[in-house]
């Protein structure tokens, strides 16, 4: 997967922090997924604006003690597994408004 | 004069959660199979909220699929199965229902229509036992074999059941409450038609000891929602229902209740 492509939350979900964990519904297949303290770093750092790789940079390795390689490498597990799901939304241009789920960018 | 009676005859409300739908049918037999069947939530001189006509069929004459299927076009709600097909406008409340002369298809319309209801109220029917006591509602939620039943049985004369299958919840004066529903499971006996606050929703889980254990709110979500009634493939109640849940647990205790099928366990439950 190309870091530098450009994650943000899909809007055919309903999401909500308890604790630690970040619940995410899937709008499509009510599928539940929950996501750990890093992960849901990623989710609510991705606005759509900022790319995978800054986010990791920037937010992951700043606050938790990993090394980048490792904790892109999970990012991008991570981003792929819930974009399968329609929960995440990649797109290589930043996206220009509320993603709807229909337009990627 | 007889024309007048005769129309009356052929109405039932039928008030659950406080929600009262009329169902007409030109069949007065089937009206008092579902009087008989809805004892204690009848209300005949109640408004209703919503109104249902029934068309009634020869049984087996819609087909043989066990699977529901509830979808929304337009503001107009098909709810469907093997044994009954319904069609129900949300904006002037009110539809039709084709079916069979019995009770179970109109019972399982009836907990589809609640569960659409109560989506936008802040509520929710959840696979869960619930009894009243000392003023307070408490809810045993589990899958089938869980225990739902045996608490029930296992209730104390103090404490007035509200279903021993299918509690009804809704969100009311800044808390939640629980109200008795006909819903029955293997105790066959109808709630009492009363409501009460929530205090607590156990998820039953049998066990060498009685024991209870504080949940953490995902925890208690993922549990709430494993429970929930649901039934529509439409992504804006999929939302709500998940909000609902979600606040549920942050605003009403949610425990796991380990217990030995005994009487003792409830006098953990005050």
């Amino acid at each position: 997967m190309n870091n530098r492509r450009y994650v943000a939350r899909s809007s055919d979900i309903a999401a909500r922090r308890l604790g630690n964990e970040m619940m995410i519904m899937s709008g499509k297949d009510s599928t539940l997924f929950s996501l750990n303290e890093v992960a849901t770093m990623i989710w609510e750092a991705s606005d759509g604006l900022t790319t995978l790789d800054e986010i990791v940079e920037h937010k992951i390795c700043q606050e938790f003690d990993v090394e980048l390689p490792e904790a892109l490498r999970d990012a991008e597990a991570l981003a792929e597994a819930l974009a399968e799901h329609g929960i995440f939304l990649l797109s290589d241009e930043p996206f220009q408004s509320s993603p709807s789920g229909k337009e990627q960018k | 004069m007889s024309q007048l009676t005769s129309t009356i005859d052929r109405d039932i409300v039928i008030e659950i959660g406080d929600v009262p739908v009329r169902v007409r049918t030109g069949d007065l037999a089937f009206l008092h199979l579902l009087e008989k069947r809805y004892t204690g939530f009848v209300n005949r001189r109640s408004c209703a909220e919503f109104d249902f006509d029934v068309d009634l069929t020869p049984p087996g004459d819609l087909g043989a699929d066990d699977n529901v299927r509830v979808l929304q076009r337009s503001g107009r709600w098909s709810l469907e199965r093997g044994d009954f097909h319904a069609e129900w406008d949300s904006a002037s409340k009110s539809g039709n229902i084709r079916q069979s002369a019995n009770p179970y298809s109109i019972d399982s319309i009836l907990r589809i229509v609640h569960t659409l209801v109560l989506s936008k109220q802040g509520g929710f029917l959840v696979h869960a036992a619930s009894a009243v006591r000392n003023g307070r509602a408490f809810l045993f939620a589990g899958v089938s074999g869980a225990g739902k039943t045996t608490i029930a049985r296992l209730a104390p004369e103090n404490a007035t059941l509200l279903t021993d299958e299918i509690s009804y919840v809704r969100e009311q004066d800044g808390g939640y409450s629980a109200f008795g529903t006909p819903f029955t499971g293997e105790l066959a006996k109808v709630g009492d038609n009363v409501c009460a606050p929530i205090a607590a929703l156990y998820l039953l889980a049998k066990g060498p000891q009685n024991r209870i254990e504080p949940l953490a709110h995902a925890e208690a979500a993922r549990a709430l929602l494993a429970n929930i009634l649901f039934f529509a493939e439409d992504a804006d109640l999929v939302k709500l229902v998940f909000a609902s849940a979600c606040e549920f647990v942050t605003r009403v205790p949610v425990y796991r209740l380990t217990f030995v099928p005994d009487t003792r366990v409830w006098e953990m439950i005050a």
